[in-house]
């Protein structure tokens, strides 16, 4: 397992706190360490639009902090993973780049190298942890949720750099969804941005593209949109009431996190994963939507295992027992 | 006489330096909070709101901070604990020596018992507190000269705060110093307290001081007899004991004493205790004079700013005391750059060199700019560079040791900028323009891309549209420079291989989302890239697609020649951002 800081990043500290408060929840109780390197700065994804070298600056400096640490990055959103590792692959090409932004990060006596790895949280639950293994942890499983995956652009794409999943068909996102028993179900608008880029910039194109997702989503039956990106996340919770009521819509189509979806059926609390359900008291849709995610069953794969185990070794049929009844 | 003069002199332009500090926090505007307000206005609700809390439950949060913040200054602790050891000692060593020597008439003559400044514990206590007070300014100097932190910048106001502390305690020291070896302050003392008739008395006396209080004496020769002493010691007990404790105990001024001994009698003969008198009294009244005008004024304005943090709340706390508490935050800030170390756009700094981007820094221009308001000034156009290279992560906030809410700060000298329409910066065709939309019912901003819409038509008014344009498309004026360029700049230039299959824009979702999608975003995708192909630059650059691109790489990952077209949108953008904004400043 490979030994991770965790990049933070700008928005998530901000306006996405329950994303690190979930995060953090559900690494520790999978047993994964990781460090906080408080020196971290933006991963200057915001800066690429009009000046790139300060974007690619603010990224190596950042790869240079956890090489120090001898860390590799984990990062909850999907901008600064995607800015971080283009930055990564524009320096491996770029000697005449690399060389400058090493005279500026030598004034404080660091130097980027690239050997640190970026990986995404998902990809580490999926890849690091493996599916097999969140299989057996969790505890039990959703029984009626219909989940839509948000996979995000930066991820995604470009697909030679990220190295993320298919960048036609990805399945990631969906198989770690189904771990919670929940069902990933199929949308139109799956892979399409979620419109958080051009939010500021051009604020109708920015809804539109909001607005269109959400339609997508809520077509194909989503009780929830699933996101791992602070971004998205924003776009999705806070924008969509901007939406509702400038635009006089209506959606009920929550975003949920998926650190809070899976932590929940981890066995963590509420308060742990910070979701507040209090938030959505006067919505009668909205209420329904969150009810379901406390409507659970027993997971049948588990049920399996132990009826194998029961004829086996009788020993351990009074353990596994206990563990069902604690959970119900 | 002299010392009364001094020191009401001093209390005098304190208290019209204070008036006339008061008079700016209640007057001058920055931000958009309370625009339209007075000064009576804005101090009768502060005096409102101050009544307010003195008779709530809020006092308890008051006196916690106080304690918490202000005198134990927790905030500087978690952020850095050689500041903090640094900070307490100053601030301890001062506040201890400002009530029990400064102020000895008045607080511990009253309410020490047997205060004596000559007398253990006092005399300890009173080089005590000094050396502690030195040693902090030592961590001070080693910190801002020696030590290289990376972003600590220091300016003049830094320096004359070490240097206006250091003066009044070393002066302090030495006149400590010249006191012990004085004759002449010997003879006075004998004079008032012991009046001793016989010669032979007063050098026995003098003998015993030479040998155990540091005093140097023409009259004693090196060799001292045992009877001398004896005679001495007895004199001594009898009128000088019960006030004197050893000097020893003056560890600092004992040490100074030590040193000028061998020229002792000289510097006794010049004045020199007289000299250093008036030079310790005038450094602590200077100081007092300027300290509205200096970083001094921090011991009350940080405070305030501590406070006024933890009890106040943008959604109910009256706008008018916000306008005047942002004015009062401006002076709490000590410039001491933990925000800077922590902020996340540091790397912009590193690389673009303003300083505004920096929030400590951006503090010490805000200082100046809501006097004047110059708009039209070369350092309004790096401020609002800095402060809209901002991505809005609060930590500077979070870890502010002033407790000053820099966020709020920035939002609100950023809408003040944007309302006044001369807010000119590429940045604002950038993510960083996000929080503006995402807080838009906190401001209530009607137009929330506002301006955004105002950088795009400098850039329209700058490059030919093809929208703006029916004529036949020239390719005689194209730009091969230009062509040529792109081969050398940051990322593969592909652009080249565009066969113009129209793939890009047919999985375009900014494409799909109009109906004429040409009418909106002037160029296509596939028409960005031929442009470029056949060196029609300025149709490229002045197009909207470039900015309405969401950036979602589907083009790239879709075509079939692997032309890199969302990261030559991004070269594009760079260089319409240098052109069309940042040379304007040069």
């Amino acid at each position: 397992m490979k030994k991770f800081a965790l990049f933070i990043g700008c928005n998530i500290p901000a306006k996405v706190q329950p994303y690190e408060t979930s995060a953090r929840a559900v690494l520790k109780k999978l047993e994964v360490d990781i460090v906080d390197i408080k020196e971290f700065n933006c991963c200057g994804y915001p800066m690429k639009n009009t000046d790139q070298t300060a974007w690619v600056l603010a990224s190596a400096r950042n790869i240079a902090l956890a090489e120090n640490a001898g860390k590799d990055i984990l990062t909850l959103c999907k901008c600064c993973f995607g800015s971080l590792k283009k930055a990564n692959a524009v320096l491996k090409e770029d000697d005449g780049l690399k060389v400058k932004i090493n005279k500026i990060l030598g004034k404080e006596g660091l130097k980027y190298q690239g050997t640190s790895s970026i990986s995404h949280y998902l990809s580490v639950l999926h890849d690091d942890i493996t599916i097999d293994e969140l299989n057996k942890k969790t505890i039990d499983h959703y029984k009626d949720l219909n989940i839509a995956t948000h996979y995000g652009c930066h991820a995604l794409r470009p697909s030679e750099i990220m190295k993320f999943d298919d960048p036609a068909s990805p399945s990631l996102f969906d198989n770690l969804v189904k771990v919670t028993g929940a069902k990933s179900i199929e949308w139109a608008s799956k892979l399409d941005c979620c419109g958080a880029p051009v939010l500021g910039i051009n604020d109708s194109l920015s809804y539109d593209l909001t607005e269109k997702k959400l339609g997508s989503a809520k077509k194909a039956g989503a009780d929830f949109i699933c996101v791992a990106c602070p971004w998205c996340h924003m776009q999705f919770d806070k924008i969509q009431n901007q939406i509702v009521s400038k635009r006089n819509k209506e959606y009920n189509l929550p975003s949920i996190l998926y650190t809070q979806l899976l932590g929940l059926r981890l066995g963590l609390g509420k308060e742990e994963l910070g979701i507040d359900s209090q938030e959505n008291q006067d919505n009668e849709n909205l209420n329904q939507v969150y009810s379901k995610l406390f409507d659970t069953k027993e997971k049948k794969l588990k049920k399996k295992r132990k009826k194998k185990k029961l004829t086996k070794k009788p020993v351990e049929k009074k353990v596994g027992k206990k563990e069902t009844q604690s959970v119900e | 006489m002299a010392f009364d003069l001094f020191f009401n002199s001093s209390l005098i332009l304190l208290a019209i330096g204070m008036l006339f500090k008061i008079v700016q926090w209640f007057s001058y505007k920055i931000g958009i909070q309370a625009q339209n307000s007075t000064f009576t206005e804005r101090l009768a609700s502060s005096l409102k709101a101050l009544l307010g809390i003195i008779f709530s439950p809020q006092i308890a949060i008051v006196l916690k901070i106080f304690v918490l913040d202000v005198l134990f200054q927790h905030k500087i602790l978690k952020q850095d604990v050689l500041r903090w050891i640094m900070h307490m000692l100053i601030f301890w060593g001062f506040i201890l020596l400002f009530f029990m020597h400064a102020l000895e008439a008045i607080v511990s003559d009253a309410i020490l018992p047997s205060y004596y400044s000559t007398v253990n514990p006092y005399m300890f206590l009173r080089d005590f507190f000094g050396f502690m007070v030195l040693s902090g300014l030592a961590i001070a100097i080693c910190r801002r000269f020696f030590m290289k932190i990376h972003r600590l910048s220091t300016n003049k106001m830094d320096v004359y705060a070490i240097f206006i502390v250091a003066v009044i305690i070393l002066s302090g020291i030495f006149l400590e110093g010249a006191k012990i070896i004085s004759f002449t302050d010997f003879r006075n003392m004998e004079e008032d307290f012991s009046a001793l008739e016989y010669k032979e008395d007063i050098l026995a006396l003098e003998a015993y001081w030479v040998k155990y209080y540091g005093l140097v004496s023409p009259n004693v020769t090196d060799q001292i007899s045992q009877e001398t002493l004896t005679a001495g010691e007895e004199i001594h007990n009898e009128s000088c004991l019960d006030c004197h404790t050893r000097p020893q105990s003056a560890f600092a001024g004992y040490a100074v004493s030590k040193i000028m001994k061998p020229i002792g009698g000289l510097l006794d003969r010049m004045g020199l205790v007289t000299f250093l008198y008036y030079f310790h009294i005038l450094a602590c009244f200077i100081g007092l004079a300027l300290l509205p005008f200096t970083k001094m004024l921090h011991i009350i304005t940080t405070p305030i700013s501590l406070i006024t943090g933890a009890i106040m709340q943008r959604d109910k706390s009256n706008p008018l005391n916000i306008a005047t508490r942002q004015l009062i935050e401006l002076d709490a800030c000590v410039h001491c750059n933990t925000c800077s170390k922590t902020c996340s756009q540091g790397p912009a700094f590193d690389i673009k060199n303003n300083t505004n981007i920096l929030p400590s820094e951006r503090m010490l221009s805000l200082r100046q700019y809501y006097k004047t308001k110059d708009l039209a000034s070369p350092q309004f156009t790096a401020i609002q560079e800095g402060i809209y290279l901002c991505s809005n992560c609060d930590r500077c906030t979070v870890v502010c040791p002033a407790g000053i809410n820099l966020k709020e700060l920035w939002y609100d000298v950023r809408e003040e900028f944007i309302r006044s329409g001369a807010l000119i910066t590429p940045l604002i065709l950038s993510p960083f323009s996000y929080n503006r939309t995402y807080n838009r019912d906190d401001f209530g901003a009607t137009l929330s891309d506002m301006p955004a819409r105002h950088a795009k038509s400098i850039i329209a008014s700058r490059y030919k549209k093809k929208s703006h344009s029916k004529d036949v498309l020239s390719l005689t004026d194209t730009d091969n420079e230009f062509k040529d360029k792109r081969e050398r700049s940051l990322q593969d230039s592909t652009f080249s291989y565009c066969f113009s299959c129209e793939n890009c824009t047919n999985v375009c979702p900014v494409v799909m989302n109009y109906e004429k999608p040409e009418q909106v975003l002037d160029l296509l995708p596939h028409q960005m890239m031929r442009s470029i192909g056949l060196g029609l630059e300025n149709l490229a650059l002045g197009s909207n697609m470039l900015w309405d691109c969401i950036t979602c790489y589907q083009c790239q990952e879709h075509c079939p020649q692997n032309v890199k077209v969302t990261d030559i949108f991004y070269e594009l953008k760079n260089k319409v951002s240098k052109d069309c904004f940042y040379s304007q400043k040069e």
